[in-house]
C-alpha cells in the first residue's frame, strides 16, 4: 500500500474510532495497549526556551510540537498534514495562502483564533521580540517581513491578516510550493497574547504556560527533566494515547545508553561507533534513519583564502583523493551516507544530478586527483602543497579530519595541518574568513532542496568560503518561481560538482535506539519532526 | 577578632570588584558571542538582539550597567542562552542542588577521610595503615569521569537500587531524596575523601613524633587523652587550610556530576555557560564563586585561631 493512502486511512480511521482504547486495544491497529502510558526519552542538555518565538533548539522544537500546533503537521511518514488549520487554499499567482482554522481551544479553554496566529507572526518579526528566528519569517517570504525586521515598517503590516476568528490570509512575495510544509517549524506556531500579557516574562512557567497542543507542561526541573501531560482540551484528544510525556536530560550518551539498558529511557541516541554492535545484539531496537544535515568540509575561496585553492584543480583533486567509504564504515559506523554533492540525497523533491566522480572506483579518483594536482603545478614533482583544515572540539571531528589529513598526504602528497577550535572560535574564524578549509555542516530547515542550495548564492549568509557563481545564482532565482525547480536544483548541483568549493564528506543519519513496546515513532520522517500524539505503547 | 573580620570584610569588597571587571573583560575578549551559532544571523537581526540586550553600547556603559544593577538591584541580568529565564533564577534554582549534595559531600569525605587517616596514622606500618593508603592512592587517581559511569552501570544497571541520575522532584516522585544523593556524594567525595585521608595521616605522624607527646607520654598519660585531648587538635590545622578551599569546591558543583548524573546543578551551568558565551551566566556565578571563596578562606582563618593557640588577630 502506498504510504501516504496508509496514513490518510489512519487519520480518517481516527477520526472514524473514538476512545476504543479505553478497552486497551489501539482503535487503527487493535493492537494491546500498555497500562502505563509514559513515554520517557533522553535528551542532550536542557531547554532553552519554552516560548515559540524564542526557542532555536530541535529538542525545543520537540517540546513545543506537543505544547502548541502549528497551522499545519507533519505525519510520521513527513508528510504535511492539516493541524490547527482544518484546511488551506492557494490562490493561482501561488501568493496568497487562505487558511481556515478548525474549532480548537487553548489548555485554558480560550478559542484558539486566526488573531492568534497573526499576534505570534508579527511578534517573531518584530525587532522589540529580537527572536534569533526572525529570519525564518524572512525564509517563508511573507509580505514585509524583510523590512519589519529591519525596522522600517510597523509589525503590523504583516502580510497575516485574520480575516475573521477562522480564516488566516497569508500573502508571500514569491510562490513556493513547499511553502505549507514550512509551517511545521516550531517559530510559527501561535501563542496566547493574553497570557503573554498576564504573565510577562513568566509565562512560559509550567502552570502559567498556555498551549494548543496535544500536551500540557506540568513540571520542569532545571537541568534534570522537562514533564508533560496530556492535553484534555486539545481537539484531537480523543485519539491522544500517551498520557505523559519525560524527557530527562543525560549528558553523557554512554550513560545514557546505560539508563536505556536499565529501561529508564524508552529512547536515546546510539553513542558514535557503537552501531554496528548494538545493532547486532538488539536488531529491533537500533535503527538508522536519513536525517537531514550534511557534512562538508568548505574551501576558502575569498581573498584570505590560501593561493592553491582558487584553482579548481587543486580543490577537485582534494575532493576526489577522500575515500568516503572509510569515514563512513570505520569511523562513523552508523549508516551514514558517503557524499558527493550537497543537498541531502534524502529530500524531497531532489532529483541527483550525474556527478562523475561518484561512480567512479576510489583508485580511479585518486590517479584523477593526482593528475589534476600535478596540471596545477602542485604535489609531487610541483610546489609543495600546505593547506590548514580547522574543526571544532569534538572526537567524530577529529577522527575524521585526522583520516582525510591522512588520505591527502598519501594519496597526493598534500600537507594538510589540523587546527582544533572551540565551537565559538571556531565559529568566529568562519565568519571573519579566517580558514583554508573548514568543517561545516548544515541541517534543513525544512524538506526541500532549496534549505540546501541557497547557501552557496553569493548573497547568502552562510557562504563563508566566499563561492561566486552568477549562473549559480541565476538558477537559485529561477527555482523560486519554476513550476519543476527540480531541474534546477540538479544544475546547481552539477555546478558545485564542476567548481568544486567544498568537499562533500557525508550525510547524516539518526542513530538511535527505540523499545519494542514504542510505536508510531516518526522513523520515516527526514525531517525528525516528532509528535508524541502520533505515539503509544503495545502491552508486552 | 571582630576588627580582623571586619578587616576582612572590608578587604573583600575591591577584590569583588576587581574579580568582575576583570571576568567581564576577559569574557568578552573570547571570540564569538551568545549569538553566534551555526546558523549565521542576518545583520539586522543580530542588531535587534544586540540592541535588546544593550550588547551595542560602548564597553564602559556596559561594565557600569552591569555594576549598577548588581549593587542596586542584585540583579544580575537575563541569561542570553536561557532567555526564559534570569541570571537569578538560574542560580536559585541550581544553587540548593549543588549546596546540598556539595554538603553532604563534605560530610562524607571529612568523616570517612579524616577516619582513614587517624587509624591509619595510628596503626603506622601494619596492614591497615598499608590497606587505607592504598584504598585513598587508588581513589585519588579514580576521577570522578571514570566513578560517574561506573557508579551508574553498578547501582542502576546491575543492582537497580538507584536512579540512574537526576534530582529529587518532590513528594510525587517515585523515588527517595537519597537515592538521588547516593552516586553525586560517591562519585564527587571519592578524590576529596582520599586527599583528606593521607593530609590527616601525615600530619598526625608529625604530632605524634613531636616532643610535647613525648612528654605527655613520659608523663604516662593514657593513649586516649593523648590523641584525643594532644594530637587531634594540632594536626587538623593542614587539614583545615586545605578543607576551606575544598569546601567552596563541593558546594560550588562539579561539572562533571552535574553532566553525568544529571543532578541539574550550578557546576554545568558554568562550564555551560562559558562555551555558550552567556555573559551574564558566567559573571554570575563566577560572583557567586568568589565570594563563597573569600568567605570560606575568612572561616578558616577564624578556625585557625581557635584550634592553635599560638594564632593571635
Amino acid at each position: 500500500m502506498n504510504i501516504s493512502i496508509k496514513a490518510a486511512l489512519l487519520c480518517s480511521a481516527f477520526a472514524v474510532a473514538s476512545p476504543a482504547f479505553a478497552a486497551g486495544m489501539h482503535p487503527v491497529t487493535g493492537e494491546a495497549l500498555a497500562d502505563n502510558q509514559t513515554y520517557t526519552y533522553r535528551m542532550l542538555d536542557d531547554v532553552k526556551s519554552f516560548d515559540p518565538q524564542i526557542n532555536t533548539d530541535v529538542e525545543g522544537s520537540h517540546i513545543l510540537r506537543d505544547l502548541f500546533e502549528g497551522l499545519v503537521n507533519s505525519d510520521p511518514q513527513g508528510n504535511s498534514v492539516p493541524g490547527a488549520a482544518e484546511s488551506w487554499e492557494v490562490s493561482e499567482d501561488g501568493l496568497t495562502y487562505t487558511f481556515k482554522l478548525r474549532d480548537a481551544k487553548w489548555s485554558n479553554g480560550d478559542p484558539v483564533t486566526a488573531g492568534d496566529f497573526v499576534y505570534a507572526w508579527r511578534r517573531l518579526a518584530d525587532p522589540a521580540t529580537a527572536s534569533e528566528y526572525a529570519w525564518y519569517m524572512e525564509l517563508m517570504g511573507v509580505e514585509n517581513a524583510t523590512k519589519i525586521v529591519a525596522g522600517e515598517m510597523a509589525p503590523d503590516t504583516l502580510g497575516a491578516t485574520a480575516i475573521d476568528d477562522k480564516t488566516l490570509e497569508v500573502k508571500i512575495d514569491a510562490p513556493r510550493p513547499y511553502f505549507p510544509g514550512m509551517l511545521t517549524h516550531a517559530s510559527t506556531f501561535p501563542v496566547n497574547q493574553k497570557v503573554l500579557e498576564a504573565h510577562g516574562n513568566d509565562w512560559t512557567k509550567p502552570g502559567n504556560l498556555v498551549g494548543n497542543g496535544a500536551y500540557v507542561l506540568t513540571d520542569y526541573v532545571s537541568g534534570v527533566k522537562v514533564t508533560r501531560e496530556r492535553n484534555p482540551m486539545y481537539w484531537d484528544n480523543d485519539n491522544t494515547i500517551l498520557e505523559t510525556v519525560v524527557a530527562l536530560v543525560i549528558n553523557d550518551e554512554n550513560i545514557a545508553l546505560t539508563r536505556y539498558d536499565a529501561g529508564e529511557v524508552d529512547k536515546t541516541e546510539v553513542p558514535a561507533g557503537q552501531y554496528p554492535a548494538l545493532k547486532e545484539k538488539l536488531p529491533d531496537e537500533t535503527y538508522s534513519t536519513p536525517r537531514s544535515c550534511s557534512y562538508i568540509y568548505m574551501f576558502n575561496l575569498g581573498e584570505n583564502g590560501p593561493e592553491a585553492l582558487k584553482d579548481v584543480r587543486v580543490r577537485k583533486a582534494m575532493s576526489y583523493a577522500l575515500n568516503r567509504d572509510v569515514i563512513v564504515d570505520n569511523i562513523l559506523k552508523g549508516g551514514q551516507y558517503p557524499s558527493y554533492n550537497w543537498t541531502h540525497q534524502k529530500t524531497a523533491g531532489f532529483e541527483m544530478p550525474a556527478i562523475d566522480y561518484a561512480t567512479w572506483s576510489q583508485d580511479e579518483r585518486v590517479a584523477k586527483a593526482k593528475e589534476l594536482l600535478a596540471e596545477a603545478g602542485y604535489g609531487e614533482g610541483g610546489k609543495p602543497l600546505e593547506l590548514t583544515l580547522n574543526y571544532n572540539t569534538s572526537e567524530a571531528h577529529k577522527k575524521i579530519a585526522i583520516a582525510a589529513s591522512q588520505m591527502w598526504k598519501q594519496n597526493l602528497g598534500v600537507n594538510v595541518t589540523l587546527a582544533n577550535f572551540e565551537w565559538k572560535v571556531h565559529l568566529d574564524k568562519l565568519r571573519s574568513g579566517d580558514f583554508g578549509m573548514a568543517r561545516y555542516a548544515w541541517c534543513g530547515d525544512y524538506n526541500e532542496p532549496s534549505t540546501y542550495t541557497d547557501l552557496f548564492t553569493t548573497t547568502s549568509g552562510h557562504n563563508n568560503g566566499k563561492y561566486t557563481n552568477p549562473k549559480y545564482d541565476e538558477l537559485a532565482k529561477a527555482a523560486k518561481t519554476s513550476d519543476n525547480p527540480a531541474e534546477e536544483y540538479k544544475q546547481m548541483e552539477q555546478l558545485l560538482a564542476d567548481d568544486m568549493p567544498i568537499v562533500p564528506v557525508y550525510q547524516y543519519t539518526n542513530v538511535i535506539m527505540v523499545k519494542p513496546d514504542l510505536k508510531g515513532f516518526p522513523f520515516e520522517d527526514l525531517m525528525n519532526n516528532i509528535y508524541s500524539r502520533t505515539m503509544y505503547k503495545v502491552a508486552e | 577578632m571582630l576588627g580582623f573580620v571586619l578587616r576582612r570584610i572590608a578587604m573583600a569588597v575591591p577584590v569583588i570588584l576587581i574579580l568582575i571587571i576583570f571576568s567581564f573583560v576577559l569574557m568578552r575578549a573570547a571570540p564569538g558571542g551568545p549569538f553566534t551559532k551555526e546558523r549565521a544571523l542576518p545583520p539586522v537581526v543580530l542588531e535587534n538582539i544586540n540592541a535588546k540586550y544593550g550588547l551595542d553600547d560602548p564597553f564602559l556603559v556596559q561594565i557600569g550597567t552591569y555594576l549598577k544593577n548588581i549593587l542596586f538591584h542584585f540583579d544580575f541580568g537575563p541569561s542570553f542562552v536561557y532567555q526564559d529565564r534570569t541570571v537569578n533564577q538560574i542560580i536559585a534554582d541550581g544553587f540548593p542542588v549543588t549546596l546540598t549534595y556539595g554538603f553532604w559531600t563534605f560530610v562524607f569525605a571529612v568523616l570517612v577521610g579524616g577516619a582513614l587517616g587517624i587509624v591509619a596514622a595510628l596503626k603506622q606500618n601494619t596492614w591497615i595503615d598499608y590497606l587505607a593508603v592504598g584504598f585513598s592512592i587508588g581513589a585519588q587517581a579514580l576521577p570522578n569521569f571514570i566513578m560517574a559511569p561506573i557508579l551508574v552501570l553498578v547501582f542502576t544497571l546491575w543492582l537497580g537500587w538507584l536512579p540512574g541520575g537526576g534530582w529529587w522532584g518532590g513528594p510525587n516522585d517515585p523515588n527517595s531524596y537519597t537515592s538521588y544523593l547516593v552516586m553525586p556524594v560517591i562519585a564527587l567525595a571519592t578524590s576529596y575523601l582520599a586527599s583528606i585521608a593521607r593530609l590527616t595521616r601525615s600530619s598526625m605522624l608529625e604530632v605524634m613524633n613531636s616532643n610535647f607527646i613525648r612528654t605527655a607520654r613520659a608523663k604516662g598519660l593514657p593513649d586516649r587523652t593523648i590523641i584525643l585531648r594532644h594530637t587531634l587538635k594540632p594536626a587538623l590545622i593542614p587539614v583545615i587550610s586545605y578543607l576551606g578551599p575544598a569546601f567552596v569546591g563541593m558546594i560550588t558543583g562539579s561539572v562533571v556530576v552535574d553532566m553525568f548524573l544529571s543532578t541539574g546543578g550550578i557546576g554545568k551551568d558554568f562550564v555551560q555557560a562559558a562555551l555558550n558565551r552567556d555573559y551574564s551566566v558566567i559573571m554570575g556565578i563566577t560572583i557567586l564563586v568568589g565570594m563563597l571563596t573569600i568567605l570560606f578562606n575568612l572561616v578558616v582563618d577564624v578556625l585557625y585561631a581557635w584550634i592553635d593557640p599560638r594564632i593571635r588577630y
